[in-house]
């Protein structure tokens, strides 16, 4: 086991390198770059130097005067040393404005992910005991519904439904208006307030996923012999179900849940963006637009650090929960 | 005589005649495909899936044809804006006008407010008397020893056009008249003119000026005011109206709405002027039944190009990532070893690539860049087809590596068949099954992501349309309260389609899967 894990954190490391270096190569590749547009306003300035002198200039400051390998193992170097650089944006370094927005994003994603479980699981049991049934169907359409519905649809049908028309909630942002006022207490209630419609975004158009999993691995155990065994013993249908069905049906969910906590850090970029969340979703899809580097390169690596996380989680609790799994 | 006989048989079965139990025609034999299709059509949601797609496509393909609008046919309307003509004020001030060679300046002028608010008839101002007249209402004179250097009024006497400034003389005896309200002829300096009830004031033929306590001003630049509209404006006024038509010299005829600021007493003129313009988000009609967008184009008409955009571009991404996919993991599947190796390696890296952080990226690229339209569709499906082919490759990868330790496997090897004809002609349509199931369900997902790339202004551009750019318009929060024609449709039209995929593909999985019972 141990080899196992040693082995594939070496091959996310070396799959982390390619994958920054082709991010990198592509940003470095990208004209009209924030460097570029910076000169420009600078070379309009009256009395200032020529374009190409500033361009330099700024080139050098900002250590885009290299080629692009050279740039990158500069860049690999100062990451490896957990120096990030500063953002040109937010001109911050890029850890501390990380710091401050990504826990947003977090408190976000972790509340949205629990209702979730909390939603889907339940409705996807049922929807497997009860198949074909007309309960079965509407929970299948519903989650599909879930999966189909565009995130920027539904979030702008929100905010016309409780915003605009019932006026429930603000349209955008995270504070009210009087916010600066407020007592300690009152502003964690005004910021919880103004998170309900991103939040119910999130939980509405990513159910449907976890709901059929679950569904499906239901189906999966009931059609298993042990529970034909356990209809046999004469046990309440309750007793199969809940007790010897949906402890098996745990093992597939428990590691999907594991697999999905990295991805709480990731924000959601879109539904954040429509509602001016300012967590670490909008921060990187403002730095994003206008082609700063530095914050780019390490939201990105962020992401990618993530996803091989969540990989390797997935297959570790796979072999700790289901002993059947044996992991060479 | 089988061609006889074969309806006949089939009566026979239909109306229920007696069997016995080894006959042939009890058995009802399905081939595997025909047995999918019954499978399929018993999931009531699929059928609905297909229903809803079937209506999309029709809507998009047929509908563009039909429509009587092109897709990026403008509307023009005619509206109508009120724009401020002139104000007019009416003037509650005394004016002075001084005799010729006399000085009655502005602290006189002071002096002899004061004197005419006490009603004195005379005034003293730097050791002169002045001696002061009310020859008429709002009417004065003023005297300097019996001599009228100056007059004080508030009815202003207006040259005509083209007229020079009438004489002191002939404004005091105009005045004179008409602020007692008379009128008639008067001399002065040998010359007769004559003062009608317009207040006009008349020599020979020539109208040489008039009289009106009224001030008209253009609030245009380089529009004069006739003298004809003045007085017909004037009449209105005093008959306290709020709205008259006036026909222009040259015949055009406008209207005009009053109104009246009772802070700054001024009435204002609005001139109601005809513009030609887009017809902006003209609200639904029959003529447009889902009235216009911000470009004034016909919304039904934009939606149906933009499904047609919008379904184009998923099945050309999913096309390429299907080709991409099927070859490299099929490749990898079949050869196994280091060749399997290096393509996971591959697979495993663009895994990790977060694709739609770089797709926005690369979409900021394109407008900094200035891409052509047209060559950023191509560029769209480019970029999310050569990002989207791991998890079919792997899909593949995974099929192949079991079915090709099957016994067919081998015979196929033994009859000496080439390696890519074993590949494709042998293992794949073995995958294919679960390939029409992922392959339905990306459709929807890569249709959203590229409807979520072009809401955010980063991928179908205008003028094409597509589900995506015409949800865009709510990013102006005026559309998104007031209009929900140009938004919703668009949304619930994305939802549909994509709802279709997915029910299809759902129940394309149910129908292929031989554990399925049913």
């Amino acid at each position: 086991m141990r080899n196992y894990i040693i082995k594939r954190i070496l091959a996310s490391i070396l799959i982390l390198f390619c994958v920054t270096f082709i991010i990198y190569a592509i940003l470095r590749c990208l004209p009209a770059s924030y460097v570029e547009t910076m000169a420009m306003q600078l070379a309009m300035a009256p009395g200032a130097k020529p374009y190409e002198e500033w361009i330099a200039q700024l080139n050098a400051s900002y250590g885009l005067d290299k080629g692009i390998i050279a740039g990158y193992f500069v860049w690999l170097g100062d990451f490896a040393a957990g120096n990030f650089g500063d953002s040109w944006k937010f001109t911050v370094p890029v850890i501390q404005k990380f710091h401050d927005v990504v826990w947003l994003s977090f408190v976000m994603g972790a509340v949205a992910f629990i209702l979730e479980l909390l939603i889907a699981v339940p409705l996807g049991i049922i929807a497997a005991t009860r198949q074909y049934s007309r309960a079965d169907y509407s929970i299948t359409a519903v989650a599909l519904i879930g999966i189909s519905l565009p995130p920027f649809f539904f979030a702008t049908l929100l905010k016309l439904v409780f915003a605009v028309k019932l006026q429930w909630f603000d349209v955008s942002g995270l504070v009210g208006r009087t916010f600066a006022q407020m007592s300690s207490w009152e502003q964690f209630m005004d910021k919880a307030y103004h998170l309900v419609l991103p939040i119910a975004t999130l939980v509405i158009t990513s159910i449907g996923a976890l709901m059929r999993h679950t569904r499906t691995n239901m189906l999966e155990v009931l059609n298993a012999d042990y529970i034909r065994t356990a209809r046999a013993k004469g046990l309440s249908e309750q007793r199969v179900i809940y007790k010897h069905a949906f402890r098996n049906t745990l093992i597939p969910l428990v590691t999907i849940i594991g697999g999905s906590l990295p991805g709480l850090f990731a924000g959601a970029q879109i539904t954040e963006t429509l509602f001016s969340i300012p967590g670490i979703g909008w921060t990187a899809y403002q730095s994003m637009i206008i082609g700063d580097i530095p914050f780019t390169m390490f939201y990105m690596t962020f992401i990618a650090v993530l996803t091989l996380a969540s990989n390797l989680l997935t297959d570790i609790l796979y072999a700790v929960v289901d002993p059947r799994v044996r992991i060479a | 005589m089988s061609d006889i006989n074969k309806p006949n048989e089939q009566n026979n079965v239909s109306s229920g005649e007696t069997l016995s139990l080894n006959d042939d025609r009890r058995v009802k034999t399905l081939s595997p495909g025909a047995l999918v299709a019954k499978r399929f059509f018993r999931n009531r949601l699929a059928v609905l899936g297909l229903v809803m797609l079937a209506v999309m496509f029709l809507f998009s393909f047929v509908g563009g044809m039909v429509s009587p609008y092109g897709e990026d046919e403008q509307f023009y309307t005619y509206t109508y804006l009120e724009k401020e003509y002139v104000g007019v004020t009416r003037n509650e001030d005394f004016r002075y006008v001084s005799a010729e060679g006399q000085d009655f300046g502005s602290a006189a002028q002071a002096q002899f407010l004061m004197a005419q608010m006490m009603g004195k008839t005379e005034f003293e101002y730097k050791d002169i008397n002045y001696g002061l007249t009310q020859e008429g209402q709002d009417f004065y004179a003023v005297s300097v020893d019996g001599d009228t250097i100056a007059i004080a009024y508030k009815d202003i006497v207006n040259a005509s056009d083209g007229v020079a400034d009438l004489p002191f003389n002939v404004k005091h005896a105009a005045l004179q008249l008409y602020t007692n309200d008379e009128q008639g002829a008067f001399s002065v300096d040998g010359q007769d003119y004559m003062l009608d009830e317009d207040g006009n004031i008349i020599q020979g033929d020539e109208v040489m000026g008039y009289i009106s306590r009224f001030v008209v001003q253009s609030k245009e630049n380089g529009v004069l005011v006739s003298r004809d509209f003045k007085e017909r404006l004037e009449e209105v006024l005093d008959n306290e109206g709020t709205e008259f038509a006036y026909t222009d010299p040259d015949g055009t005829e406008h209207t005009y709405t009053i109104t009246y600021d009772a802070a700054a007493k001024v009435w204002s003129v609005m001139q109601e002027t005809e513009t030609y313009v887009y017809s902006q988000y003209e609200a639904p009609s029959s003529k447009h039944p889902l009235g216009t967008d911000s470009n004034g184009m016909d919304m039904l008409t934009r939606l149906m190009y933009g499904g047609r955009v919008s379904l184009i571009i998923g099945f050309i991404v999913v096309i390429i990532e299907t080709v991409l996919g099927v070859i490299l993991g099929g490749i990898s599947g079949y050869f196994g070893k280091w060749v399997d190796n290096v393509i996971m390696r591959i697979v495993d890296v663009f895994y990790c690539i977060p694709s739609l952080p770089l797709v926005i990226i690369l979409g900021a690229a394109m407008d900094g860049m200035r891409v052509d339209p047209q060559l950023r569709m191509f560029y769209l499906m480019l970029i999310l087809g050569f990002l989207g082919w791991p998890s079919i490759a792997r899909l593949v990868r995974g099929q192949i590596l079991s079915l090709r330790e099957q016994e067919f496997m081998t015979a196929a090897e033994a009859c000496g068949i080439r390696v890519s004809r074993r590949i494709f002609k042998h293992l794949i349509p073995n995958v294919i099954p679960q390939l029409i199931v992922t392959c339905t369900m990306s459709l929807g997902s890569v249709m959203l992501t590229e409807a979520t790339l072009s809401f955010l202004g980063l991928g179908v551009k205008f003028p094409f349309a597509s589900w995506g750019n015409i949800i865009n318009d709510v990013n102006n929060s005026y559309v998104l309260t007031t209009y929900w024609f140009i938004w919703i449709p668009a949304g619930v039209c994305l939802l549909i389609a994509v709802l279709g995929f997915n029910f299809v593909g759902d129940g394309l999985r149910d129908a292929f899967d031989p554990r399925m019972k049913r």
